[in-house]
């Protein structure tokens, strides 16, 4: 870790600004990833800009019957917001079924959607990686590649975003909105996270000096037919192998509206539109959502170890559809997924 | 009635107030004054030469005070014996920073001291090394031709015994047969506690060493050699530690290169690794076993054949004992076993829990439960028609032996019974599967030279002194505990001190020896020091024990008073202050009886009964309920005992589902060497866990008739668990740990 300035700042132009002033720096949240990063040499900000004091800490309801999070929320108070938990209960499982209690409470909506990859090599200096430095090569190709991606995927880099509440984030399709030097402006949900192409050291699509101020949620919700199924290598503390958020709006047995997101799979929260359209109308039938599974996992990929991901994804697809229109998910006070 | 009778009671740990108040010290904490620290650079690469290392460009950043690396390091000990630590393997220990030559991925190659933490971990990334690579050979599975028989052990490495029987003839002609190949990878041991050594300068070339180890006489004696110290001027404490399990058994080079750099800035100075760095040295090393068993029509075993590989390092030959439990523990006349290790570019793997045998009863339990079912028998009653009432290995009787108690009270309490034989036959409410399977072991029981202290001062406190280790197993309480009870006192009158050169010399912790060495030491101090309270109550006006001999009277409840007769008695208080003495000492040791010991076989067994719970689909397992039943002698504290053992479930767990350390071939470098991805187990991973202790009297493995507990309940868990998954799936993984994607 090098040495650094540090600047707590108070009001949304004043980050922005003292961002803009100084070369090399970075915005900080809970510091849960971007410490991290430092202490291995793999971020190296010269100054930091903590956001922690900034107003943007609030969950409120917006006027067209939306949700707004704010950015300096933690993702423990997110989760366990009444509104989030009644309204969108998805959300609620998906943070929970990520970090540990006291990762969510330090940990902040905005430094969650911008946490970086998990690839083992992203974290080692002593190996090439494209994203940590770009032309030195990817080591996980060819290599241990567990955790890494199997869709969307390039030549330079086959890392995947590894967090939860993304994934429902994904399904339930906000906007973010962000400041930054050039003004404010919103990115819808599904265009903030990029595929890394030949330029994987970009992440998102924030311009730089963007801050983002808060991520709102559309009125609707899915709070009656939702999962979210993660699958890991062990019960709790594990990032995602694979991971899906499943909502479903149902007439009888009849599929009206259907949302599905992966994680654990691709260098973004991968949601499959077109898998969504072939359940629309469709029964709520396991044949049906082996059709769906079959649609996302069109043109997946294995890279060796992680080959047995394709399989996986499909079958938990399959079974996290099933829950939600089983409709036996609930938003919990507990943590659920480990029960055996 | 008596209400000083410690030992068995379930005591709580004398040092948890300590702990968890924080006032308990580790080896990077001690507060010292001018410190310098130490930071590590590590080699990114796994063979080759370091050609330039560019410490000036670090040396110029205001602070920083030296840059240790093999360009100016002074001359040391030459021979490689002066770098043998009392539990070295054969071959040449490795020298940090000796000179140009890579060895192995994440080899020290400088040390960064600077004025504080921070800045040295900055030099540190800045520093510019070049290295020349060369080729180098991680891979176990590649080098299987290159493995060979070590030649030259560690103590307690002992070949296997040679063939009995026609193992292979008795094979061919066997009705039931299995042969198989098992497989984990590495395990670094982890402990919470990062390696760190804080070194005190005491002026004058003397310093005080607070490190963090098993042994502090181990590294004395190591660094007295090295640098050419004195025992006097080289003190090494460590009073507590964050978890051992093995790798402080032998010093680090964290500890040689903390005092390297004291001695050289004549500063005190110190040196924590970091996580990534404590992947940087000795592990359970990867292993390959081949397993060859035949049962005949009746069931009993009519051959078995275990052969184990694994890997070691090209500078030391790392031996453990892997096969020879497989001789032992069931009864059969047609034995082979074979051992062999292979030298690879990696750091020497280092014991770690069970050594050896948390490895060979993967492969011996899985082989039997493969072997039960190809012979259509249950896989308990079918180590109960192969029960060994005898060591066949050293053909010895065992000196106690109650493992057939732990199978029968460990399966009544488990529900052994409602089993049904055939793979995929029980379900949950869910659907889920469900599966029970056994393993279990055999470890040593051995004891080892120690010595110890005593003293009581005039208001009756004693003070009991051992420079033995205590890795959080619970060596304190139940030291506390003996010397409490010999002598009668009330445990909160009593003191115990450990893991100090200047305390009397006592063994390294580890092989699950402490409880009866030390143990034993402790009994017999406080019973010479009795010896002497004794006299000194008879030379009281009117003293009822005048005429007592030691073997008459019994020290209880605060009082020396007659066997025969409860009411002649004297407050040993008043002993001591009508005595006039401000303070009665004594001291003694204890040796094993090795003329009674050596006709016997001395171990400890367990049976491990787990259940699974299988998502199939997911491919999740859960282990729902574990019965571990221990047959480990006399248990001095129930309590201790039992979480030693459930420590030890809860890891054989991860050793079965989780736990391993990848190596990325192409870089020679372990990958996962972090906490996020190196996994064990979480609380959201472990449920219920039951300890069973049976009951087993011996008075041949020592006078307290203990057999140590630390080890022994590891063994069988991870064969069960695997086993369990076997009975629930019908799928049988013979490679560790079984993660979701074996079973999809
Ligand atoms: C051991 C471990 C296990 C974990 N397990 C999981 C898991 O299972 N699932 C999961 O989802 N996550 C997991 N996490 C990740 C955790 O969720 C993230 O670290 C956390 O969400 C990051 O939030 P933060 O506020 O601490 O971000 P920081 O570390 O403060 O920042 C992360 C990045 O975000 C940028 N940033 C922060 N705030 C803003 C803002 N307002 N605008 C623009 N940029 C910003 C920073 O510059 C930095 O680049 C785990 C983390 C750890 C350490
Ligand atoms: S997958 Fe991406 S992050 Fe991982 S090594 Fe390759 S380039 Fe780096």
């Amino acid at each position: 870790m090098n040495s650094f300035t540090y600047h707590r700042a108070t009001a949304v132009q004043d980050a922005v600004q003292d961002k803009a002033g100084h070369d090399g720096s970075a915005y900080i949240g809970g510091g849960t990833n971007l410490i991290d990063l430092m202490k291995e040499n793999v971020a190296r900000p010269t100054h930091l800009v903590s956001v922690g004091k900034l107003p943007l800490a609030d969950i409120e309801n917006l006027p067209d019957g939306g949700l707004r999070l704010g950015a300096t929320a933690s993702n423990a108070d997110t989760a366990w917001h009444d509104e989030v938990k009644s309204r969108y209960p998805l959300l609620n499982q998906a943070i929970l079924a990520g970090a540990s209690p006291q990762l969510r409470n330090a940990a902040t909506n905005g430094g969650n959607l911008m946490q970086r990859t998990r690839c083992y090599y992203f974290y080692d200096l002593a190996t090439p990686c494209n994203k940590r430095e770009p032309g030195s090569g990817c080591s996980a190709i060819g290599g241990f590649n567990r955790v890494c991606g199997i869709l969307g995927t390039s030549e330079s880099c086959i890392a995947t975003h590894p967090s939860d509440m993304c994934v429902a984030l994904a399904a339930l399709a906000p906007t973010v909105r962000v400041s930054g030097p050039g003004g404010e402006r919103s990115i819808a949900f599904d265009d903030f996270h990029r595929l890394p192409g030949n330029q994987p050291e970009k992440d998102n699509t924030l311009e730089p000096g963007e801050l983002i101020l808060s991520i709102d949620l559309p009125k609707e919700g899915f709070n009656k037919n939702f999962s979210y199924l993660k699958l890991r290598d062990r019960s709790s503390y594990a990032f995602a192998l694979v991971s899906v958020a499943a909502a479903l709006e149902l007439d009888g047995n009849t599929i009206t509206d259907a949302r599905l997101a992966l994680g654990g799979v691709a260098h973004k929260p991968w949601r499959d539109q077109a898998a969504e359209d072939l359940l629309k109308g469709q029964p709520a039938t396991v044949e049906t959502f082996a059709r769906a599974a079959a649609k996302v996992l069109e043109g997946a990929q294995g890279h060796g170890s992680n080959d047995f991901k394709v399989e996986l994804a499909r079958r938990a697809i399959v079974r996290a559809l099933k829950q939600a229109a089983e409709g036996t998910q609930t938003a919990s006070d507990v943590f659920q997924n480990s029960n055996p | 009635m008596s209400t000083t009778n410690y030992i068995g009671k379930p005591t709580s740990r004398v040092d948890g107030p300590a702990k968890v108040t924080g006032t308990a010290r580790y080896a990077g904490e001690y507060a010292v004054a001018n410190l310098a620290y130490g930071y590590v650079v590590s080699s990114p690469i796994a063979k080759g030469k370091i050609t330039k290392i560019h410490a000036d460009e670090v040396l110029a950043l205001p602070g920083v005070i030296q840059v240790f690396s093999h360009e100016n390091v002074p001359s040391l000990a030459w021979f490689d014996r002066s770098y043998k630590d009392l539990v070295a393997p054969g071959g040449s220990p490795f020298r940090a920073l000796h000179d140009a030559e890579i060895k192995f991925s994440q080899q020290p190659v400088a040390l960064v001291v600077a004025e504080n933490f921070e800045l040295a971990r900055y030099a540190a990334s800045l520093l510019r090394v070049e290295y020349e690579q060369e080729a180098h050979e991680t891979n176990l599975e590649t080098q299987r031709a290159k493995g060979y028989e070590p030649g030259r052990g560690k103590t307690g490495f002992q070949p296997p015994p040679p063939p009995r029987g026609n193992p292979d003839k008795a094979w061919e002609e066997a009705p039931h047969r299995m042969e198989a190949e098992y497989v984990h990878g590495a395990q670094h041991h982890n402990p919470m506690e990062l390696f760190a050594t804080t070194v005190e300068w005491r002026g004058d070339g003397k310093i005080t060493a607070y490190d963090k180890t098993q042994g502090v006489y181990n590294v004395q004696q190591y660094l007295t050699k090295i640098f050419g110290l004195k025992k006097d001027d080289c003190r090494v404490v460590n009073e507590y530690m964050g978890g051992g399990f093995g790798a402080g058994l032998r010093p680090q080079y964290s500890v040689f290169l903390a005092v390297l750099a004291a001695l050289e800035l004549k500063r005190s100075v110190r040196l924590t690794l970091t996580r990534q760095q404590m992947f940087s040295f000795g592990h359970r090393p990867h292993t390959l076993q081949y397993l060859k068993l035949a049962a005949n029509a009746d069931g009993s075993l009519a051959a078995l054949q275990h052969h184990a590989l694994h890997e070691t390092s090209h500078f030391e030959d790392y031996t453990e004992n892997v096969v020879n439990w497989s001789g032992m523990l069931y009864q059969c006349e047609n034995v082979k076993l074979g051992y062999q290790i292979a030298k690879l570019d990696v750091y020497t793997p280092l014991d770690m829990r069970a050594p050896g045998a948390a490895s060979g009863s993967v492969g011996l339990e899985i082989a039997m439960d493969e072997l039960a079912y190809e012979a259509g028998l249950d896989p308990l009653e079918f180590r109960l028609r192969n029960y060994a009432e005898r060591d066949q290995n050293q053909d010895k009787p065992f000196s106690s032996k109650k493992l057939r108690e732990c199978y029968h009270q460990g399966a009544a309490k488990f529900g052994w019974d409602q089993r049904t034989q055939a793979p995929r036959s029980m379900r949950d409410a869910d659907g889920k599967l469900i599966g029970w399977g056994i393993g279990g072991g055999v470890w040593d029981a051995t004891q080892q030279k120690s010595a110890a202290k005593a003293s009581i001062t005039a208001d009756g406190k004693l003070t009991v002194l051992s420079g033995a280790g205590e890795n959080g197993a619970g060596t304190y309480t139940i030291m506390t505990q003996i010397a409490a009870e010999t002598l009668g006192l009330p445990i909160e009158a009593v003191t115990f001190k450990l893991g100090d050169t200047e305390l009397p010399e006592a063994p390294l912790q580890g092989g699950s020896w402490t409880a009866a060495s030390v143990g034993t030491a402790v009994k017999n101090t406080c019973e010479a020091l009795g010896e002497k309270l004794l006299k000194l109550a008879q030379k009281m006006d009117n003293s009822p024990l005048k005429d007592a001999k030691p073997e008459d009277v019994e020290f209880v409840n605060g009082q020396i008073r007659l066997r025969a007769d409860a009411n002649q008695a004297v407050v040993l208080r008043d002993v001591l202050q009508a005595s006039g003495e401000t303070k009665v000492e004594a001291d003694s040791s204890a040796m094993p009886n090795m003329l009674k010991q050596q006709q016997y076989s001395l171990h400890s067994h367990n049976i491990v009964f787990a259940e699974v719970k299988v998502d199939e689909e997911l491919g999740t397992i859960h282990v729902t309920r574990v019965v571990n039943a221990v047959a480990a002698g006399r248990i001095l504290n129930l309590k201790t005992a039992r979480s030693q053992v459930l420590g030890s479930v809860v890891w054989g767990i991860g050793m079965a589902l989780m736990e391993e350390t990848v190596m990325d071939h192409k870089f020679g470098r372990y990958v996962n060497h972090n906490f996020a991805e190196y996994h064990v187990p979480v609380n959201a991973d472990i449920h219920d866990i039951d300890v069973l202790f049976v009951e087993e009297e011996d008075d041949i493995v020592n006078p307290l008739g203990v057999k140590g507990i630390g080890e022994v309940g590891m063994l069988g868990v991870a064969a069960a668990v695997a086993n369990a998954v076997y009975h629930a799936t019908g799928k049988r993984v013979r490679d560790l740990p079984v993660m979701i994607d074996k079973l999809l």
